[in-house]
């Protein structure tokens, strides 16, 4: 086991480098010189000199490559040209934001998604399957920002109940705060669980179809305990990858979700820094989600091997 | 499934608790369209960020609501005989967040700083100045290398702005993360993204007009959305409401309405002699241009686009400017004339021009209206809806034809048309030369009395506006909207919100 994961480990190295030379090459490929756009409506020529100089804009790729793996390599991320805030500061600041809302998503995508799906296995072609059928079909075709709008229109225009917009910590006021998250938070969840729903009915039906179920249901245990002790167990466990894949999305921030409710997560973090040409924020939040998401790789693989012994090579 | 269930209820019951909220401090909500850049004035670029800094730093000047110069940190100034020394008298007594005093010699820090500092936006604005000296404590002198009239109106802005030499002498280009100024609030916190919050400074100078406990600043980038945290009590104030959304606040008894005219204008920028494209008829004949600049009528854009709101105009300064230039009307459409023009000119149409617009929808809208309009005369507007960053890039290289221009304002005419129009400057992407227009541009600056830099805008306008690299088209109104709890609020020629004289009911 641990010299599985010692492999596995050693793996990302690589994945980690290749990925930051992707970053970095994409990002200069997008048209727009971060000086003009830092320069702003005065563009004095000897500013745009200087943030040059001062960001090595200058200096050949290869170098300003070197320079920004070297602070890497010693904690250091770069900090915003546009706030002059360490990056790493920045991503502490949102990961939690992202994280809540991430999970709180999740919640709502497991609670809605899982049970739906096999409500619409188990009662196939009747109005509980087209009713969960049409609900996925919804909840995959909506535009999160839509629904979004349309949220704040009922729940904080119309009825008053829940804070339109922003986001409140839970360290500060743990009620406030979820009544900031839980719009953007079932509007990111509602998507998810369409998706689980529907891998939920297959894994289901073909479950239900097993030599096991017919076994287990000539045996005369109640029908309750065949679908949920027998069939849901098995399968559970594509969906279960499934799940740890849409959450790994979910950290790596829900950018439309994110503006409509000006959330301040990663999603928002990326994409402002992406219009302002802000390279440091770009790379050091491309580069933490990509290591979150191999971490998460990594522990749904050690979790499978835990399951299963014969992928224990 | 049960801790789910749980968890479900515990984040309900949390919820409805915390619908009773408590409020002895009042705290007022501002909505901005964008996040501000960094909070340092001699480092600071962005509009957001000039509406942040009217709660945290005064500043040695201010306008009134004529666009008339009133003394803030500053009680008077002098000009002397030879335009070349200009002193100031500061107000006493004042003193910064820190507990420091504000004293000439804060006051000499403070402008050496916008002037030297590595990285100054401000540098430019002042430039003239050559040196500051301090004459006792509560005076100082400003020597220019030029006679310079728009120097006090800089003074209003940014470049006025005062910074406590200590604090920032500790913090080097970090002042921005805490800054430390003399306004009637100081700052509290910053979530970068998320909100800025500021609180009531208990030792500004002129306290007994600040009633409001704390502002907390907001970014929400969808209008959409910030109109709804308005409606819904989230937000006491928003700034840049759509046109299309004014009929919804009127009509909506909670809310009102504030609307000034901007200091900026928009127009369209033409490519008269930046690269390649800079060849191209508009530049090179004459008779086109007269044509192109018959062949838009402002006042159907304006309906069009924005439920008539802005105010249509061919020149840099609108017209409830001291400086507007009322011998040079704004051109009615002609197409009959516009096509003639063509004819004489020779020219095959319809002529193709490549047409940069930055990516907005009210843009968009624009740039399709006089699309159909130039259709008409024989002009194909080959829209490029191009990401803003990009199309810095390519003005900069000289890549269209016409781009899509918004300049956000100057109290002084002279930040509206200097930087456009002289030879080689900043802003002149068109790369219009006159030495003609130079010199009366700078003859603008240097004359000191109004009328006589009048007389010099309107020697240039005469040359500038049938063939300088700019179409003016109009003047956006400035949109707030506020709740009625919010009262004193007024909307100034700058369009930043000033938070003294501001009450909550």
């Amino acid at each position: 086991m641990l010299r599985f994961l010692r492999g596995r480990l050693a793996q990302l190295v690589p994945t980690l480098f290749f990925v930051s030379v992707i970053i970095f090459l994409l990002q200069q490929l997008l048209p727009g010189d971060p000086a003009l756009v830092m320069a702003g409506e005065e563009r004095d020529p000897l500013v745009i000199e200087q943030i040059r100089k001062q960001y090595r804009l200058d200096r050949p790729l290869p170098v300003q490559y070197l320079y920004w793996v070297k602070g890497v390599l010693t904690g250091d991320l770069g900090e915003s040209m546009r706030i002059k805030q360490p990056v790493a500061d920045l991503i502490l600041e949102k990961l939690p934001v992202t994280l809540q809302l991430a999970s709180m998503a999740f919640v709502f995508a497991l609670v809605i998604g899982i049970p739906a799906g096999i409500v619409s296995a188990v009662k196939k072609d009747t109005a509980w399957d087209w009713g969960a059928n049409l609900f996925a079909l919804w909840g995959l075709s909506t535009p999160n920002f839509w629904l979004g709008i349309l949220l704040i229109f009922l729940f904080s225009v119309t009825l008053g109940w829940l804070p339109a917009s922003g986001f409140v910590s839970p360290a500060e006021d743990l009620g406030r705060s979820i009544a900031t998250t839980v719009m953007p938070a079932f509007v990111l969840g509602n998507a998810i669980a369409a998706v689980l729903m529907r891998h939920m009915r297959a894994a289901m039906l073909q479950a239900m179809n097993a030599d096991y179920v017919r076994t287990a249901r000539a045996k005369g245990m109640r029908e309750r305990v065949v679908i949920l002790r027998h069939a849901l167990r098995n399968a559970l466990t594509p969906v279960i990858t499934l799940g740890a894949l849409e959450f790994g999305t979910l950290l790596s921030g829900a950018v439309l979700t994110e503006q409509v409710f000006s959330i301040p997560g990663f999603g928002k973090l990326i994409v402002d820094a992406v219009f302002n040409r802000d390279y440091a924020v770009v790379q050091g939040v491309v580069l933490v989600t990509a290591t979150t998401y191999m971490l998460l790789n990594l522990i749904a693989d050690v979790a499978y091997v835990l399951v299963n012994p014969r992928l224990r090579g | 499934m049960k801790a789910i269930a749980a968890c479900a209820v515990l984040g309900l019951a949390a919820l409805l608790g915390a619908t009773g909220a408590t409020a002895q401090t009042s705290v007022l909500r501002i909505g901005l369209a964008e996040d501000p850049d960094i909070l340092d004035p001699t480092l600071a670029r962005t509009y957001v960020g000039r509406i942040v800094f009217a709660s945290l730093c005064d500043k040695l000047f201010d306008i009134d609501d004529k666009l008339a110069i009133v003394p803030q940190l500053a009680l008077s100034h002098e000009t002397s005989a030879d335009a070349r020394t200009v002193t100031i008298k500061l107000r006493s007594g004042v003193k910064f967040h820190d507990g420091e005093p504000f004293d000439a010699e804060a006051a000499k820090f403070s402008l050496e700083r916008h002037l030297g500092m590595q990285g100054s936006f401000r540098r430019a604005e002042i430039s003239q100045i050559d040196k500051v000296e301090v004459v006792d404590g509560s005076t100082i002198r400003i020597q220019l290398k030029a006679p310079f009239a728009p120097l006090i109106a800089q003074l209003t802005d940014r470049a006025g702005m005062m910074v406590s030499p200590k604090a920032a002498k500790a913090a080097g280009d970090k002042f921005g993360l805490k800054p430390v100024c003399a306004g009637p609030y100081k700052f509290v916190e910053r979530v970068a993204q998320d909100r800025i919050v500021v609180e009531r400074f208990a030792d500004y100078w002129d306290k007994g007009r600040v009633h409001i406990d704390r502002i907390v600043y907001q970014p929400i980038q969808d209008s959409t959305v910030r109109l709804a945290n308005l409606k819904s009590g989230g937000l006491d104030l928003i700034e840049r409401l759509l046109a299309t959304d004014i009929g919804e606040v009127k009509k909506d008894a909670k809310l009102k309405l504030a609307t000034g005219t901007e200091l900026g204008y928009q127009g369209l920028t033409i490519n008269l002699a930046s690269g390649e494209k800079g060849n191209n008829p508009l530049a090179k004949n004459p008779k086109v241009r007269q044509a192109f600049d018959l062949t838009f009528d402002r006042d159907a854009i304006n309906q069009v686009v924005f439920n008539g709101v802005n105010h249509p105009n061919n020149q840099w300064v609108s017209p409830s400017n001291p400086y507007y230039m009322a011998k040079f009307p704004t051109p009615k459409r002609d197409v009959a004339r516009a096509r003639a023009l063509l004819k004489e000119a020779g020219v095959a149409t319809p002529i193709a021009l490549d047409f940069m617009v930055p990516n907005s929808p009210e843009s968009r809208a624009v740039a399709e209206v006089m699309q159909s309009m130039a259709a008409e005369v024989g002009f194909d507007l080959k829209i490029r809806v191009t990401e803003f960053a990009t199309s810095l890039n390519e003005a900069e290289k000289g890549n269209f034809h016409i781009y899509f221009l918004a300049w956000s304002g100057r109290t002084d005419p002279d930040g509206n048309i200097f930087s456009f129009a002289s030879c080689g400057a900043p802003n002149n992407y068109a790369k219009y030369c006159d030495p003609k227009v130079d010199e009366l541009l700078t003859r603008a600056r240097t004359a000191t009395t109004q009328a006589a830099r009048k007389a010099a805008y309107e020697g240039a306008a005469a040359k500038i506006l049938p063939e300088g690299g700019i179409l003016y088209l109009y003047h956006r109104t400035l949109l707030f909207a506020h709740t009625n709890r919010l009262d004193g609020y007024r909307v100034m020629p700058d369009g930043l919100i000033r938070v003294t004289d501001l009450r909550l009911k």
